[in-house]
C-alpha cells in the first residue's frame, strides 16, 4: 500500500469525523437532536456509518488495488498483515483491504437499496390496509401472515437455484420483495390511529381523495417510526446478504461483498484468519453502528410534540 | 321566503353497536332548511344528535359502524348529496360545503406549515400552482386577522396559540368562498375573550362572503349573540326551532326552558343554578312517547304513550310538545 492510499484512508476517517462533529452541532440547535446525542453510542454510530460511507463512495481513491486483481500469484498468497497490505491478502493474492473498500459499496449498496424497496412496499401495503380496512385490509395482511411465515433464505434459496445466476440488481429486488412485511404490519398500525385522527376527517371535509390524504397526511406522520426501522432493518438486510453470499447464491465472484470474502477466506480459516476476520468485523461494526443509530433515532423521535416546542 | 339552500329532511344517522347491544339512533328523523345568507344555531346537549347532525351532511360519518339510513334526503342546490357518487361528493366538500372542526389542536396536521393547509382545499379544487396557492394563504390569513400573515403562513400548528390555530381552521375552510359553512363548536375549546373575537370573525366574514353558517354548540349565549334562527336538539330530534329573539321570548318546549333557566345571569340577582334533572339517556334505547318526558316538569300519561310531533306555535315557530295543543297544562307542573 502506497503513500496515496494511507493518505486516503486519513482522509476518508477525517471527513468522517468532521461529518459526525457536524451532525452532533447541528443537531444541538434542537430538543430531538440533542436526545439523539444524549445516547452513548449515537455519535459513534454516526462516525462509523459516515467512515464506511465515505470509503464506499470513494473507493477508487481509497483502495491501493483493483479489487479482484491478483497481485502475485507466488508470493502474495494469504499473507498476514503488513504496511504494504494493512489487511493481508488472501488465497488468491487479492489486497483484502482493496476488497474491503469495494465490498463496501456492494454491501451497503445492497443494503439500503433493498430497505428502500421494503420501506416502499411495506409502507404502500400497510397504509392501503389500514386507510381502507375491510376487505382491503384482511386480504393484504393475510398476505402478510404467510409472507412472515415462509422462511426467507429458504426463498432466496430457490430463487437463486431457479435463475442459476442472480444479478446484483435481482438481489436487491429479492431482498426488498421478500423484507416488507413487518414494515407493511408496523405502518397498518400508525395509519389505524392516524386514520381515526381530527386532521385526517377535516381533510375528508375539505374534499381531498384517498390517495391525497395518504401521501399527505397520512404517510408524513409514519415517518419516523418508518426511519427507526429502515435504520435498524439495514443491518437485517446486510446479514442476510453475507449469509446468502456465504453460501454462495448471493453476489458472484469475483465482485467482493463483505459476504463472499467471509466465504472465500472461510476454506483457510486457520491458515489465514485475517481473510475471514476483517469482513466479518466490517460487518460486525456497521450493523452495530447501524443499531446504535436506530436506537437512538427511536429514543429522539418518542416524545416528539415537546421537541417541536424548542423548535420555534 | 326565498329557496333553501340546504333542505335536511327526515335525517336518520344510526350506528350498529358492537356486542350486538343495540343500534344507537343518534340522529333520528332531523329536518331544517338553511337559508343563503343567513346564521341557524343548532344547540342541545351532548349527546343530542347535533355533531352527528353536521358530520352527516357531508357524510363524514364513519362507516362502519355508522350509516345513514334509506330515505333521508340532504339537497343542496337541487342534488341530494347522500346519492352523489364519491367524486362529485368530494367536488362540493371544502368547495361549496366547508366545515370547521372544534378542536383546533388536533384538526391541523402537526406536520405540515398552516400555509400549506389553508391552500390545500385551494389546490385540490382550483389547480393552484404551489406559488399562487402561498399567495393566497397569505391572503387568507390576513382575511382572517392574524397578525404577520406573510411570517405566520410558513409556522407549524404547533407554533399557534388556540385562538390563532382556530383563525388557521377558518381561513382553510373559507378559502374557496364555500357558500355554506359548517361550524361545529369552533368556539368551545377556546377562553372567552378569544371565543367573542372568533365569533366576530365569523360575523364579519359573512357579511363580506355571504355565506350561509350553520352554528352548531352547546351555549346558548353564542346562539343569542350571532343566530338568526335556532334548531333546538334533543335524542336525536329536532325539539323546537324558532328566530332567535322568539324562541328566548317564548320557549314552547320544556327542554328549551330548562336550557335557558340553566344559563347564569348577570342581570338578576345572584341564585341557585337551576339544572335539568337527570341526562341525555343512551340512543340506544330511547324512552317510549315523548323521549323527554322522564327529565320533565310538567310531563303526564299522554307523554309516556304517544310521542309529539313537531306542532306549530304560529309565527314560524314549531316545537315538539303536546303542551303546544294543551296549554293550560303549563300552569300546574306535575
Amino acid at each position: 500500500m502506497n503513500l496515496r492510499a494511507w493518505l486516503a484512508l486519513l482522509a476518508a476517517l477525517g471527513v468522517a469525523w468532521l461529518a459526525a462533529r457536524a451532525a452532533r452541532r447541528r443537531a444541538a440547535g434542537t430538543a430531538g437532536g440533542r436526545r439523539f446525542f444524549a445516547s452513548p453510542f449515537a455519535g459513534l454510530g454516526v462516525g462509523v456509518l459516515a467512515f464506511f460511507a465515505v470509503v464506499a463512495v470513494a473507493a477508487p481513491v481509497v483502495a491501493p488495488f483493483q479489487p479482484d486483481r491478483q497481485l502475485d500469484i507466488i508470493e502474495l498468497v494469504n499473507r498476514g498483515p503488513s504496511w504494504a497490505h494493512p489487511l493481508g491478502t488472501d488465497l488468491y493474492s487479492r489486497d483484502m483491504w482493496s476488497r474491503l473498500v469495494y465490498g463496501a459499496r456492494v454491501s451497503l449498496g445492497i443494503g439500503a437499496l433493498a430497505m428502500a424497496v421494503a420501506l416502499t412496499l411495506g409502507a404502500a401495503v400497510g397504509a392501503a390496509a389500514g386507510y381502507f380496512r375491510r376487505a382491503t385490509d384482511v386480504v393484504l395482511m393475510r398476505l402478510v401472515d404467510v409472507g412472515l411465515a415462509m422462511p426467507r433464505l429458504f426463498l432466496l434459496i430457490v430463487a437463486a437455484a431457479v435463475w442459476q445466476h442472480v444479478s446484483l440488481g435481482a438481489l436487491i429486488l429479492i431482498l426488498g420483495v421478500t423484507g416488507w412485511f413487518g414494515t407493511s404490519r408496523l405502518v397498518r398500525a400508525e395509519v389505524l390511529t392516524l386514520r381515526e385522527r381530527d386532521f385526517v376527517t377535516a381533510a375528508r371535509a375539505l374534499g381531498a381523495r384517498p390517495g391525497w390524504i395518504i401521501f399527505r397526511h397520512v404517510l408524513p406522520n409514519v415517518a419516523s417510526p418508518l426511519l427507526v426501522s429502515a435504520a435498524l432493518g439495514i443491518g437485517n438486510v446486510m446479514l442476510t446478504e453475507a449469509a446468502l453470499s456465504f453460501l454462495g447464491i448471493g453476489v458472484r465472484p469475483p465482485t467482493a461483498s463483505w459476504g463472499n470474502m467471509i466465504a472465500d477466506g472461510a476454506g483457510q480459516i486457520v491458515a489465514a484468519p485475517w481473510t475471514t476476520l476483517f469482513p466479518g468485523l466490517a460487518i460486525a461494526l456497521v450493523v452495530m453502528a447501524l443499531n446504535a443509530t436506530g436506537d437512538a433515532l427511536r429514543d429522539a423521535l418518542a416524545a416528539r410534540p415537546s421537541s417541536y416546542e424548542e423548535e420555534t | 321566503m326565498t329557496e333553501p339552500l340546504l333542505r335536511v329532511r327526515d335525517l336518520r344517522t344510526y350506528f350498529v353497536t358492537e356486542r350486538g347491544s343495540g343500534t344507537a339512533r343518534a340522529v333520528d328523523g332531523v329536518s331544517f332548511e338553511l337559508y343563503p345568507g343567513e346564521t341557524l344555531g343548532i344547540v342541545g346537549e351532548s349527546g343530542s344528535g347535533k355533531t352527528v347532525t353536521s358530520l352527516s351532511v357531508l357524510r363524514l360519518i364513519p362507516e362502519p359502524p355508522g350509516h345513514i339510513r334509506p330515505g333521508s334526503y340532504i339537497e343542496f342546490e337541487g342534488r341530494n348529496l347522500l346519492t352523489l357518487a364519491p367524486a362529485e361528493l368530494r367536488a362540493i366538500r371544502g368547495n361549496q360545503i366547508a366545515m370547521v372542526f372544534q378542536e383546533p389542536m388536533t384538526s391541523l396536521n402537526p406536520v405540515f406549515t398552516v400555509g400549506d393547509q389553508i391552500a390545500e382545499a385551494a389546490i385540490i379544487h382550483q389547480g393552484l400552482s404551489r406559488k399562487a396557492a402561498r399567495a393566497r394563504a397569505i391572503e387568507m390569513l390576513t382575511l382572517v386577522g392574524m397578525p404577520d400573515p406573510a411570517e405566520r403562513v410558513d409556522h407549524y400548528p404547533h407554533q399557534l396559540s388556540g385562538g390563532m390555530r382556530q383563525r388557521v381552521m377558518i381561513a382553510m375552510a373559507l378559502v374557496c368562498h364555500p357558500k355554506v359553512l359548517i361550524a361545529d363548536e369552533p368556539t368551545t375549546a377556546l377562553d372567552v375573550t378569544i371565543q367573542a373575537q372568533i365569533l366576530e370573525l365569523l360575523e364579519r366574514l359573512q357579511r363580506e362572503l355571504g355565506m350561509a353558517i350553520m352554528l352548531i354548540t352547546h351555549d346558548l349565549g353564542v346562539v343569542a349573540g350571532t343566530a338568526d334562527r335556532v334548531v333546538v336538539m334533543y335524542a336525536g330530534q329536532v325539539v323546537e326551532t324558532a328566530t332567535t329573539p322568539e324562541l328566548f321570548a317564548r320557549p314552547r318546549h320544556p327542554y328549551t326552558e330548562g336550557l335557558l333557566a340553566a344559563v347564569p345571569r348577570v342581570d338578576t340577582p345572584r341564585e341557585q343554578l337551576r339544572a335539568i334533572p337527570g341526562s341525555v339517556p343512551a340512543a340506544t334505547e330511547w324512552p317510549a312517547g315523548c323521549r323527554f318526558h322522564p327529565r320533565c316538569p310538567y310531563a303526564w300519561d299522554k307523554c309516556r304513550t304517544s310521542e309529539p310531533p313537531l306542532l306549530d306555535a304560529g309565527a314560524g315557530h314549531q316545537a315538539r310538545c303536546w303542551l303546544v295543543s294543551e296549554p293550560g297544562r303549563r300552569s300546574a307542573p306535575a
